[in-house]
């Protein structure tokens, strides 16, 4: 790694600092710029006729009434937009086998899922396109769905894409050691159970939308998203609208949420791109909250077989599952719907010691909403079958569940290693963090309090979970399988006259705080006050080229890049500075806006130095060429992915007559390597802790058995409110990752991948003893009820 | 269906005269109409809260009501709180807190926490939390909202 390590002993001031964003000041005043509030001149607005059947044949469109209606300028079927747009396929190279069928953007011939876009109308408002959506017939042949994922390989199950034989996207197993000899060796005890994760989706307050404006005099498209990855989807539409890439620019200010959702290739958003470039004027399509509900990507709907072996002594000899999962009858575009399953496989069991794994995923298609990458791919399910059989194997063998996990968790001194599954991890700290957890947590008195409310009849619980989280990932994520998603990212700074910098990153801000971080280290790093730098990001156009922000990769890896920028610049500018003050770089300093020398003397100010630069070079020496600008990239290269690891506790009641779960108190602490602004970390993570409880307690995606949504509001779909939610305590253990100067790994998958398994112990925990337990998400108050029920007929 | 109606109003201190469909709510009216885009909408059907706004005082949902409605009513939206200092407190609590993410709830947010601020609500945790329950969040925990307002009360209180 280039600059010194000294960065951080410097007075930078900021980074480590809870320095409040820039940002919050435009949205506290309702000056946000999200896309619907893009309006440009002669823009029109999409609405779609969608699909109400889960899978059937389409045999007429009439759209010759909703052509006169008022105000509609133009109608689109799948067939007509075919001719303008190639079809994608959502399969990658590396995960061998992953198959899926064309897709375009509107449904052409058959329709596969409730929701499908079918006609398009273009009008000069959204009110007037709903009009005449609803003046269009269409005619279905509705064809048998395969809905259920447990049957969609059932010999009789309809077969979606028939030219395939069945419904199975993908398959993968891994087989380490020895488990049946592990299972069966004397003195191990056996947990089994079947979990179950229920569908469930995204919910970003701001729906999708896009407005797409097309320039024919330039073949320039240009695209207002809300997305995360602005220079993915600029591949995506030049490859398939036949552009070239340098003509289409997409533009992403302010996003209300993505968490994942906002990632991916949706036929409406596409549709409207080709229609913009049909009707050369802008066109406007904002999703309402059922087409958000029936076409966002869901996510999870898992189901495990799982069992763990444990000695009395408590060794955990292995783990051995089965993953079934579905996902809608398409792959996702381009990312692929098997990572989550991937990730399963990956990341059971990764924080412990275990010498036998075996697992078989298995990805199948059915006529449901397609389910891709959310917030914590994989993780969620990864924790709560490992962490799930090691509390219920706890109490099999009559130990404390912290104890279980001392005894089996990888020790901090022992990497670099590997995982079961061949994981390359370093700079972890599971016991660290555990202990700092039952430290903040006062587990004892937890326990005191728990065994003096079961003597009132009060039903408390205490679960925990030690976790992974998958962040800063490299090529081998994407990149590496054909997928045009870059893996490095980029930043600019400039020094201006003033004496400001501007920054420019190609990471996404989504309300986490990426320019923040970025203002902030380019700051700290550089020698300037944070009000005098100005960011940019989400521009095609005007950012350096990457791959935006996913994966918990913002911090990592942009703000690896933004730290080289900075420590270039300032070379730069010390290096100028030598010349016109007779001195060397090394007697120099930047400090609060000044090159000062090292005692923090002032002696040039930055816009001193730079107007001398800009407007008057006839006083430099003619050989000194001052560049007051640096640009530099980053890509993680030793590691697939860097892991984080983290600890988390749910406290909970259940009421035993209604079934309600109460969360009383969450505590995580997380280990993201150096912290840039705790104040922005610890809100992320706890707004990642409240998706894992929405994902544990509330929500799902309720279909019938004919599959329509039956939920597809938000007065039905439950997501956590703030009266249901807990306080939540966060505390940190920092390991900066030794992949990059900065130290930084990421924070936004941790919450919601850890905490449905601390809450799912939390419930078993208290329901033990009744001799109850529950192993399906959401444990809504039926479930807990019927789990009392089935407890109390065992007894 | 596009029949409309002429209406009078008043909206962040400013007199309105408008020609509207009478179909459109209030908050299409003010996002499309005026071009006063602090005012999101989230769901169209009065659960999200994100268009919540101020109508003659009230805080009322900007799509459970039509723009006619509104005739000869004082609207007050997020750019008035904030060009009025109306707000100054809380969005000054808010930043120091990071209350936010995305920034897509906060001006319903806002005028949900100025709401219970105006009635005297008291600085209780549970009633706050019981109070901002009309207003969804998936960005935050909640929790640094509710520190935001306690912030403000107490501040006022001192």
């Amino acid at each position: 790694m280039t600059g010194p390590a000294t960065i951080f002993d410097q007075p930078n001031r900021y980074i480590g600092q809870p320095e409040p964003r820039a940002d919050t000041r435009r949205l506290l005043q309702g000056r946000g710029r999200f896309v619907d509030d893009v309006s440009l001149p002669r823009m029109v607005h999409a609405a779609f006729v969608r699909s109400p059947h889960a899978h059937a044949k389409i045999t007429s469109i009439d759209t010759s009434d909703a052509r006169s209606m008022p105000g509609v300028i133009a109608i689109f079927t799948g067939a007509d937009l075919a001719e303008h747009v190639t079809p994608y396929v959502g399969v990658l190279s590396h995960l061998a086998g992953l198959r899926s069928a064309e897709q375009y953007p509107i449904a052409v011939d058959t329709v596969r899922w409730q929701g499908e876009p079918v006609v398009m109308v273009v009008a000069q408002s959204r009110a007037l396109a709903e009009d005449a959506c609803d003046a269009i017939f269409v005619d279905y042949d509705p064809l048998p769905a395969a809905l259920d994922a447990e049957h969609a390989l059932d010999a009789d199950a309809p077969v979606i894409h028939p030219s395939f034989g069945n419904n199975l996207a993908w398959e993968r197993t891994v087989d380490v050691g020895d488990i049946d000899a592990a299972f069966a060796a004397e003195g191990v005890k056996i947990v089994e159970r079947e979990f179950r994760f229920g569908r469930h989706t995204g919910v970003t307050l701001e729906t999708r939308g896009t407005v797409c404006d097309f320039d024919p005099s330039q073949d320039q498209l240009t695209v207002h998203y809300s997305g995360q990855a602005p220079h993915m989807m600029q591949v995506i539409f030049a490859k398939h609208l036949g552009l070239a890439e340098e003509n289409v620019r997409v533009i992403s200010n302010d996003v209300g949420g993505s968490f994942g959702i906002k990632i991916h290739t949706y036929g409406d958003e596409i549709a409207t791109a080709v229609v913009a470039k049909i009707l050369r004027r802008p066109v406007k399509f904002i999703a309402d909250r059922f087409e958000s509900f029936v076409t966002d990507i869901h996510a999870r709907d898992h189901v495990v077989q799982a069992r763990m072996g444990v000695t009395q002594e408590g060794k955990i000899v292995g783990i051995d599952f089965d993953d079934l999962t579905g996902i809608g009858p398409f792959s996702m575009y381009p990312r692929t719907s098997a990572i989550e399953c991937n990730q399963v496989l990956n990341l059971t069991g990764a924080p412990y010691v275990l010498e036998n794994y075996r697992a078989r995923g298995r990805v199948v298609f059915q006529n449901k909403t397609l389910m891709c990458q959310y917030r914590a791919v994989g993780h969620p399910i990864a924790m709560a079958i490992c962490d799930g059989l090691l509390e219920d194997a706890a109490r099999l063998i009559g130990m404390d569940p912290v104890e279980l996990r001392r005894k089996n968790l990888m020790r901090d001194d022992s990497y670099p290693r590997a995982s079961a599954t061949g994981m390359k991890l370093d700079d972890l700290s599971h016991h660290k963090a555990l202990h700092k957890l039952t430290e903040i947590m006062d587990y004892d008195a937890l326990r005191a309090d728990q065994a003096a409310s079961r003597s009132k009849g009060i039903y408390r619980g205490i679960g925990f979970v030690s976790m992974v989280e998958v962040t800063n990932p490299s090529p081998m994520f994407y990149g590496v399988g054909g997928a045009a998603i870059a893996s490095q990212d980029g930043a600019t700074v400039r020094l201006d006259a003033g004496g400001a910098l501007h920054v420019s990153s190609s990471i996404t801000e989504q309300g986490q705080g990426t320019n923040a971080i970025l203002a902030q280290i380019a700051a700290g790093v550089f020698g300037v006050d944070l009000d005098r730098v100005k960011v940019t990001t989400g521009d095609t156009a005007t950012t350096p080229y990457g791959g935006g922000t996913w994966a918990s990769r913002g911090a990592g890896i942009g703000g690896e890049a933004m730290l080289q920028a900075a420590h270039a610049l300032r070379d730069q500018v010390l290096d100028v500075a030598a010349v016109m003050l007779q001195s060397t770089r090394d007697a120099l300093d930047i400090r609060g806006g000044a090159v000062t020398d090292l005692s923090g003397q002032v002696r040039l100010t930055l816009a001193d130095l730079a107007r001398t630069v800009y407007y008057r070079g006839n006083e430099l020496p003619s050989d000194l060429n001052p560049e007051l600008i640096a640009t530099r990239h980053y890509r993680v290269t030793d590691f697939p992915f860097v892991f984080t690891n983290g600890a988390m506790a749910a406290h909970v009641e259940v009421d035993t007559e209604t079934g309600f779960v109460k969360v009383l108190h969450f505590w995580a602490v997380e280990d993201c390597g150096r912290v840039i602004n705790p104040l922005l970390v610890d809100e992320q993570i706890r707004g990642g802790v409240i998706q894992g409880i929405g994902g544990a307690l509330y929500e799902e995606c309720h279909y019938s058995l004919d599959g329509q949504m039956l939920n597809a509001s938000m007065a039905d779909y439950m997501v956590p409110m703030a009266a249901e939610m807990p306080d939540i305590t966060i505390a940190h253990v920092e390991t900066p990752t030794k992949t990059s100067v900065l130290g930084a790994k990421g924070a936004g998958e941790a919450g919601t991948g850890g905490a449905p398994a601390a809450v799912l112990n939390a419930v078993n925990d208290a329901l033990s003893p009744l001799r109850a337990s529950i192993w399906q998400m959401p444990m809504t108050p039926e479930r807990v009820l019927a789990a009392l029920d089935k407890g109390q007929k065992t007894n | 269906m596009t029949k409309t109606t002429e209406i009078t109003l008043t909206v962040n201190d400013e007199t309105i005269h408008a020609t509207v469909p009478v179909r459109q709510n209030l908050v299409d009216f003010l996002r499309h109409g005026l071009h006063l885009t602090g005012s999101h909408v989230g769901c169209e059907h009065g659960v999200c809260g994100a268009c919540t706004l101020m109508v003659n005082g009230q805080t009322v949902r900007g799509c459970l009501m039509l723009a006619v409605q509104a005739n000869g009513a004082t609207v007050q939206t997020i750019e008035g709180y904030a060009d009025s200092g109306r707000s100054a407190a809380l969005q000054e609590a808010f930043a120091k807190r990071n209350a936010l993410q995305c920034g897509f709830c906060t001006p319903g947010m806002l005028a949900s926490a100025l709401g219970y601020i105006d009635a005297g609500g008291a600085a209780d945790r549970v009633a706050i939390r019981e109070h901002i329950s009309g207003n969804y969040c998936r960005c935050t925990g909640y929790q640094s909202i509710v520190d935001a307002i306690i912030d403000v009360i107490e501040e006022t209180n001192a």
